[in-house]
């Protein structure tokens, strides 16, 4: 029996106002730990707001999102940092780097945040990082001093600096050319495969169709799932709107 | 949160903007400079109108007369008998024993006593009339409660001894009666006594109301002028700290029975105004450093402006509310730190440029430097106000950009 890693139960994402609306409406799904899913749709589906919901982002209307078997409902604001602080990484499709810090600054980041680990050891893990993707020679550039596809390689070793058990990837190659997205989707490929969960948020088809798993949205709803891989896998939509 | 990461991002957003970074710094070195500039001046010129005070008058001067009505022997014997209309029948026989009166004080009080006699009298000079207060006083005693012997501009005050019928005058009477040492004036008391009198000395006081209005004498010829012989109606007392006057005047009080009124009570009026002074002063210090934190509002306002993805990015990648809003309280506090340092420095300066600046004193009659008061009381409030006041500023742009959802402005920025 598979663990899982994430799991969404009967997720709801409502805007309340004067006109009320709906961005994720009744979504269950589960991720094994060491899938790769990939989240697809069309623009304004809510692709996104479920991965910002997933990754503790936001917080639903309704329903709950366990990470690692932790339920998230009740959890505090600060509760619910803590958990991405630790659990989660985000990569976005625009790198987000702060732009004043170097690259090893940036990823060293979250770990001064977890402040567990003693400076000289979050300098060789920064380091480690950035070696294994590359980026060994841009330790000490800033962001501004990088290609697109180095910003977000960054943006990677910054995600996985506290060993998350998952990594939130939201359009991750949206903003790269060909090449780079190649290198990028093969980095999270192989994260999936040294066993972490990675969720990927893309428009891109021929991308999804190297996750271990696609899940189609659309309006908010799982229109259909696709296994890719066989990887065993459970993939839960909303009752009555999954095939 | 380590402390550390917070300092070093604040540190990285306050030099990457060293214009404004500076503009914030200047508005607070202004505030505090300008409000120590302000303490001091107002505190020096208060301290030395004070001092000034205290040294033309008596510290206490116990009057031969009571505060309130003396209790009726009827009301004594009878309890239920009601007697109206009591008038403090304007009697003053003068202080009793006034001898032993002295020697008793001079066993505990930490000064000085010496006894006087106090009267009105009519001065006058070549037809002009002039009316005066004629205290008697003993030369050898006077030196010990006055500075009337260091105020003297022309004779001294032992002189008194050395002519029939002496009087010293102050310089603005003399100088109304055209008066000068040597000249004989006529001086005609309450029971119409006329005596002419010769004036061996000139005194300046610094208070025009008295250098106008008072006159010394001999207690013997205070007496005559007064037309009571051998009457003590006023003790005059010198305290080696007149801080403590107020202490000793309801102690002399409950002594002596006679009414004892201390320096601050007898200008209760002047030390009040002092106070509404002060308030005014202490409002208006509190709204230059307030207009100078403005400076760190907008700045702060600004970052935090211009940070949005970061607090956005920050706050996703786990770090809390409170965290990333001590990122811009740190960064106040390092305007506001750095500021209030050159803020001394310049108050400092300031201070010293102004005590070199000479004007004419009316107390003195002569050119004195400005008083300026060097307390580091002022040094530290102004300090402590403007990095309040900073901080405080800083706090609220701060709260409102990092209570912003990440979602809101990751979604705007995709």
């Amino acid at each position: 029996m598979s663990e899982t890693a994430l799991q969404a139960v009967g997720l709801v994402r409502r805007i309340e106002g004067v006109v009320s609306h709906t961005l994720i409406n009744g979504i269950n799904l589960s991720v094994e730990k060491g899938e790769f899913l990939a989240i697809t749709g069309p623009s304004g589906s809510g692709k996104s707001s479920l991965l910002y919901l997933l990754g503790l982002l936001d917080a639903p209307t309704e329903g709950e999102v366990i990470i690692c078997g932790q339920p998230t409902s009740k959890l505090s604001e600060s509760e619910r940092a803590d958990v991405r602080l630790t659990k989660c990484g985000f990569v976005f499709q625009f790198h987000f780097l702060l732009p004043e810090f170097t690259s090893l600054d940036n990823v060293l980041l979250p770990m001064r945040a977890a402040g567990k680990m003693s400076e000289k050891d979050m300098r060789e893990r920064g380091l480690e990082l950035l070696t294994s993707l590359g980026l060994k020679e841009h330790a000490n550039k800033r962001p501004n001093q990088l290609s697109g596809g180095q910003r977000q390689r960054v943006a990677i070793a910054r995600a996985l600096s506290n060993r998350p058990e998952i990594i939130v990837a939201d359009e991750p190659t949206g903003a790269l050319d060909t090449a780079s997205t190649e290198q990028v989707f093969g980095i999270l490929r192989d994260i999936a495969d040294d066993g972490r969960t990675v969720v990927v948020v893309t428009h891109d088809p021929a991308l999804a169709a190297r996750a271990d798993r696609r899940v189609h949205i659309v309006d908010g709803k799982i229109d259909g799932t696709t296994l890719l891989s066989d990887r065993t896998s459970v993939a839960v939509g909303a009752a009555a709107a999954e095939p | 949160m380590a402390t550390n990461l917070l300092l070093d991002i604040a540190w990285t957003h306050v030099t990457a903007r060293v214009r404004q970074t500076l503009v914030g710094m200047a508005g607070v070195a202004m505030g505090v400079g300008f409000t120590i500039m302000m303490a001091g001046l107002m505190q020096g010129s208060q301290i030395d109108f004070l001092r000034q005070l205290v040294d033309t008058m008596p510290h206490i001067t116990v009057e031969d007369e009571r505060r309130s009505v003396p209790v009726q022997p009827a009301d004594q014997e009878y309890g239920a008998v009601q007697i109206s209309n009591v008038a403090n029948v304007n009697n003053r026989p003068g202080i009793k024993y006034p001898e032993s009166v002295m020697t008793s004080l001079r066993s505990w009080i930490p000064g000085d006593v010496a006894p006087s006699v106090k009267t009105t009298a009519i001065i006058d000079h070549g037809g002009g009339r002039v009316g005066v207060t004629l205290v008697g006083i003993d030369p050898r005693l006077e030196i010990r409660v006055s500075k009337l012997a260091s105020q003297m501009r022309d004779g001294n005050i032992a002189d008194l001894s050395r002519a029939p019928n002496a009087i010293i005058i102050g310089q603005a009477l003399a100088e109304k009666l055209a008066v000068k040492t040597g000249n004989t004036v006529l001086l005609i008391g309450g029971q119409g006594t006329e005596i002419n009198s010769t004036v061996v000395g000139i005194f300046r006081s610094g208070l025009r109301r008295v250098d106008e209005g008072q006159i010394y004498s001999l207690i013997n010829f205070a007496q005559v002028i007064m037309g009571k012989s051998g009457i003590i109606n006023e003790l005059r007392l010198r305290l080696n700290d007149p801080l403590i006057a107020q202490k000793v005047a309801t102690q002399v009080e409950a002594q002596t029975g006679y009414k004892s009124v201390s320096w601050e009570e007898a200008n209760s009026d002047l030390l009040s105004s002092f106070s509404v002074r002060d308030f005014i002063v202490l409002t208006v210090m509190g709204a230059m450093l307030l207009t100078s934190s403005f400076a760190t509002y907008n700045i702060i306002s600004t970052i935090t402006h211009e940070k949005r993805q970061d607090i956005a990015i920050m706050k996703s990648l786990g770090m809390r509310e409170y965290s990333v809003r001590r990122i811009f309280i740190i960064e106040a506090a390092i305007i506001g730190v750095v500021g209030t340092l050159f803020g001394w420095l310049l108050g400092y300066l300031l201070c010293y440029g102004w005590s070199q600046i000479t004007i004419y004193n009316t107390l003195t009659g002569t050119t004195v430097p400005l008083s300026i008061y060097y307390s580091p009381m002022h040094y530290i409030v102004a300090g402590g106000i403007s990095l309040l006041c900073c901080t405080g500023a800083a706090y609220f742009p701060a709260r409102k950009a990092t209570s912003v959802h990440p979602v809101e402005i990751i979604r705007g920025a995709s």
